[in-house]
């Protein structure tokens, strides 16, 4: 063990150059931080448990689809008995999440998933405001 | 901690009983709220929706598209100059092209001529359903034959099937070519086949098709064709009608009065 101090010293500089990234992130606190999300301000309450929405959103825009365009449901009576039109402009998009860009994109840029292209045929109302003014 | 067999069964028994209710009220969220029955907007239903359609009095005011326009604006519907690659769910042609069948060489030119109202026939028999390999296009029990966009993979079989030309394909993004997008209705995306849809939006609205309202010399009459005290029964009864292509058996359920 003639080179202890050499192997030592290069393992603890390659250990340090490979968790650089985490490390880094880790010290200026960025991956502690979730997202920043505009929220509604005139409603407190979502049509689900905000824990279901989190894990579950999709499952829910599937149902409101299927049963919409498939069954002719327009609808759906929340679990606090609560009813809302389906409808994924009128009432998510104009009544609560009016900036899709603060709200959807911004999570999920932040866990590198994908938007759907849902916003590609439902026509998301605050583009016409603006093309509008 | 020693635990007896006894007891050991009644803290399962209990635990489980526990669990079972809990999924219980989960499964169906109205027992454990005590819920209220929705309140419903007026919705128009029927037996089997139907149109009437009075040519002549369609024909009474010369290059009107009133009704076009208005079905175009509320769905979103793209303007494409370009024929090979139109959009469009109603439209106007000459009698003797939406009426091919009725080969009467001498027909008066002023018939053959005559502008007449032409889109999806919403067939009792529609060949557009039975080809479509992912039920994108089904027929509704009240009729419609109606369109899920999410799930149309653009494959055109629909297209072939349907013998009045009533279906258009999206080759491009329609976006950019609609006039004034509406928030109101979705728009369509490239790939995807879209077609009338009887306004099934509207009627669960309370409200008639856009065209039908649209239409200043109500040259169009929408209803029930099961209900025999109804417009279009009326009209049927008290006129000579005719509808597109009846011989290849699709049934069709647009009548022209001629």
């Amino acid at each position: 063990m003639r080179d202890q101090g050499l192997i030592i010293g290069g393992l603890a500089v390659f250990l340090g150059l490979i968790t650089f990234p985490i490390t880094y992130n880790v010290m200026s606190g960025k991956t502690s931080e979730p997202p920043k999300l505009q929220l509604p301000a005139a409603e407190k309450q979502c049509v689900a448990p905000i824990e279901y929405m989190k894990a579950s959103h999709m499952k829910l825009l599937f149902q409101w689809r299927d049963e919409r365009v498939r069954q002719g449901v327009r609808t759906y009576t929340a679990y606090d008995g609560k009813t809302y039109t389906i409808s994924f402009t009128g009432t998510c998009l104009s009544q609560c999440h009016t900036d899709k860009a603060e709200f959807c994109d911004r999570c999920h840029n932040y866990v590198g998933i994908r938007t759907p292209n849902c916003t590609d045929c439902h026509v998301d109302p605050k583009l016409i405001q603006r093309s509008g003014e | 901690m020693i635990i007896s067999r006894k007891r050991f069964l009644q803290v399962t028994g209990a635990s489980l009983l526990v669990a079972a209710g809990e999924s219980r009220t989960r499964a169906f969220p109205g027992l454990a709220q005590g819920e209220a029955p929705a309140l419903r907007a007026a919705e128009l239903k029927a037996g089997r929706w139907a149109m009437v359609i009075d040519v002549a009095k369609c024909a009474r005011e010369e290059g009107c598209t009133l009704c076009v326009d208005a079905c175009h604006a509320t769905h979103n519907v793209p303007a494409i100059g370009d024929r090979a690659r139109e959009v469009k769910w109603i439209w106007k042609d000459s009698f003797h092209k939406v009426f091919p069948d009725q080969e009467n060489e001498y027909l008066a030119a002023e018939i053959r001529e005559t502008p007449v109202l032409a889109f999806c026939n919403h067939c009792d028999n529609p060949p557009c359903v039975r080809v479509c390999p992912t039920q994108a296009t089904w027929k509704r029990e009240d009729g419609i034959v109606m369109m899920d966009w999410h799930r149309c993979i653009g494959c055109r079989y629909c297209m072939a099937a349907c013998p009045y030309g009533s279906r258009s394909f999206n080759w491009a993004d329609p976006k950019p070519h609609v006039q004034k997008l509406t928030a109101a209705f979705p728009t369509r995306t490239k790939g995807v086949v879209e077609k009338c849809t009887f306004c099934e939006d509207r009627l669960g609205k309370g409200q008639l098709p856009a065209c039908v309202e649209a239409c200043p010399e109500k040259a169009m009459a929408f209803g029930d064709l099961l209900d025999p005290r109804s417009l279009v029964r009326e009209l049927l009864g008290s006129k000579y009608s005719i509808r597109r292509r009846p011989e290849l058996g699709t049934k069709p359920e647009i009548y022209y009065l001629v």
